[in-house]
């Protein structure tokens, strides 16, 4: 039974938010992480509080923790030690794992993500920008009460026109293949595969393999919490779109090339159902949108390129042990929508996301390593995820098509990372026992 | 025929010498670094001591896996596998088991699948005859890759005839072949 009193609810939920701000932390003493989590804790909603809250009551918060930040809360050695090693080691010691090389590297991260420094993540959605600024003001007098912590850096994200449905800057309609956890009352969309077992995403529950890993100690710390890869991506969205001009003469063979770097148009709709022009209708409805297999529907990739970001982020029944590898995805955009037409302006501007799992080198290595930048990727050559993958120009980009494929050379980088890290994110009763200053 | 890799010839065959260490420059993966492709693929040998009294059990594995594949002969295909060879043998210090397997997915992905297979079949493995194999393996994945990478004797020479080229794509050209003598039959 999975204690939904006791989760955070941040990967149970989905707050109708047009608005966040992410707060990173840095603690000088124990004391003052204590002083600030004691101060915050009563706004960090469990799974069954904000699921039974008003849908615009959006004063719910999220906290989670580097493994730096856990020592710095005073969590002893002895229990540190139990964590797994890829936690321990944080995203910036594992960027070449990740494939965060070049300009993609710790050593250009801003906001102080790369810093030992970096303990503390808050996370807060908001209704819209003023119930968000109008909280951020609380809270930063709350923080200026609490001497020692500190404010490393912090990131607004704000929903860009058009505002029916979530989407990038890029214009790719977002969150369409969601996983649903077993033991929820949530109905997966169809094509969203079975429920998955909470063990893949909360630890100390059974996973698709069994009875789960060990639980790193005490166990009041990590029962009900869950790892999160912090991502802050930036999209070029001047070199994407010059890259649609350049390689497709109408908007109709952009929008063609659009989709094919995705596996769906831009609408959501994807190519497997709507493999020659793109059906809004289709892409909007979720009952159809995620609806689509790739083995009897789209062997050879002709609707979707065996190296398109869907089809990489998500395999489906083209990869095995599919059900060990799922993630649950939160995030938003930041930075200023750039209408079409009008000129890059060199703002920065992208997704700044969280992936949760329950294991970090299982899951989102794992989909960084093997599905995101691996070159042979379904036999492909020297091909890499044409959005998120790690590019030097000189990757290229198969579109099978009859007669002849055509080949897309020298794919540029449409996105950089900015920063990232790893986080735990605790239970409500774990948060307690930090707060608390207790001992194992 | 399509080029197996634009890298790489198949026509060419190619020997590789591997430095002591099994890789050329380190390249860190997941769980340690990185053993490159070579003209044989990706590939490993495990080399560990049988614990007292277990080598019969060992060799009737052997028939477990015979028995496996023949009930349903894509079991291990999630390994990427072109060959496996499982030896026991004893030069003088002990009773030894040596799992040499080619593939074509990275060591460290090769060992999450094979444990996936282990659980889902719901069979132990042969592996708790090994001295050192971790009591909690099946709570405790990153151990067991530990394990298979602590007992990993890389290479210093590997050599392909067909270099680089993945089981999928030999079979992709079997089937091409026999498509081909399927038709020119029926023009008979």
């Amino acid at each position: 039974m999975l204690e939904l009193d006791d989760i955070q609810h941040f990967l149970m939920t989905r707050p109708h938010a047009l608005a966040a701000r992410y707060e990173f932390l840095s603690f000088r003493t124990p004391q003052s992480a204590r002083i600030w989590l004691n101060g915050i804790l009563d706004k960090v909603g469990t799974t069954r509080s904000v699921r039974a809250a008003d849908e615009h009551d959006m004063r719910w918060v999220t906290v989670a923790f580097t493994w730096q930040g856990l020592l710095a809360t005073g969590v002893e050695d002895s229990s540190l030690a139990t964590f797994p090693d890829e936690f321990r080691e944080g995203m910036a010691a594992r960027a070449e794992i990740l494939g965060d090389i070049g300009r993609n590297g710790p050593k250009h991260w801003i906001g102080e993500l790369a810093s030992n420094e970096l303990h503390a993540i808050l996370i807060l959605f908001a209704r819209d920008v003023e119930q968000r600024d109008r909280s951020v003001r609380d809270y930063e007098e709350f923080l200026a009460q609490c001497d020692g912590a500190e404010r490393l850096s912090f990131l607004n994200l704000e929903a860009i026109p058009p505002y029916e449905y979530s989407h990038d800057h890029f214009g790719y309609r977002d969150r369409l293949s969601q996983c649903v956890v077993a033991g929820t009352d949530e109905v997966a969309n169809p094509g969203s595969g079975p429920p998955l077992k909470a063990g893949e995403f909360f630890l100390g529950y059974p996973d698709e393999d069994g009875d789960g890993p060990r639980l790193p100690h005490p166990e009041i710390l990590s029962r009900n919490g869950s790892y999160l890869a912090y991502r802050r991506l930036q999209e070029h969205v001047g070199t994407f779109r010059a890259f649609l001009e350049q390689h497709g003469k109408t908007r109709e063979e952009q929008e063609l090339i659009a989709a094919k770097l995705m596996g769906r148009w831009r609408s959501g709709a994807p190519l497997v159902l709507a493999p020659e022009r793109d059906d809004p209708e289709l892409g909007a409805d979720p009952l159809r949108n995620n609806n689509f297999n790739y083995k009897t529907m789209d062997p050879h990739g002709y609707a979707v390129p065996l190296g398109s970001h869907i089809r990489r982020m998500n395999p489906r029944d083209t990869a095995v042990n599919m059900n060990r590898r799922r993630m649950i995805r939160r995030g938003g955009t930041y930075g200023p929508h750039l209408p079409e037409g009008a000129p890059e302006d060199g703002v920065e501007r992208g997704i700044a996301a969280f992936i949760g799992c329950a294991s970090l080198v299982r899951q989102f290595e794992f989909a960084q390593n093997v599905w995101v930048n691996d070159p042979k990727f379904h036999e492909l050559d020297h091909e890499r995820d044409p959005i998120i993958g790690t590019h030097d120009g000189t990757y290229q980009m198969t579109i099978p098509k009859r007669p002849v494929r055509r080949r897309l050379t020298g794919l540029p980088s449409f996105t950089t990372v900015r920063g990232g890290a790893y986080f735990f994110l605790p239970g409500i009763r774990a948060l307690r026992f930090l707060a608390s200053g207790a001992r194992a | 025929m399509s080029q197996a890799s634009q890298s790489h010839d198949w026509t060419k065959p190619a020997a590789i010498a591997i430095p002591k260490e099994g890789f050329f420059t380190p390249e860190r993966g997941r769980y340690g670094p990185v053993f490159p492709q070579t003209p044989a693929n990706y590939g490993f040998s495990i080399i560990a001591r049988v614990k007292p009294g277990r080598e019969q059990a060992i060799r009737e594995y052997g028939k477990t896996i015979e028995e496996a594949v023949k009930a349903d002969p894509a079991v291990l295909a999630p390994l990427k596998l072109h060959y496996l060879r499982w030896l026991l043998f004893d030069i003088g210090s002990g009773l030894h088991f040596m799992y040499q397997g080619i593939f074509d997915t990275d060591f460290d992905k090769y060992v999450e699948d094979a444990l996936v297979l282990f659980a889902q079949t719901g069979i132990t493995t042969v592996f708790v005859n090994l001295e050192g194999w971790p009591e909690d393996w099946q709570a405790n994945a990153p151990a067991v890759i530990q394990f298979f990478r602590d007992h990993q004797c890389p290479s210093f020479l590997e050599y392909g005839e067909y270099p680089y080229v993945s089981a999928d794509e030999i079979k992709k050209a079997l089937r091409v072949k026999d498509l081909f003598s399927q038709m020119l039959d029926q023009m008979q």
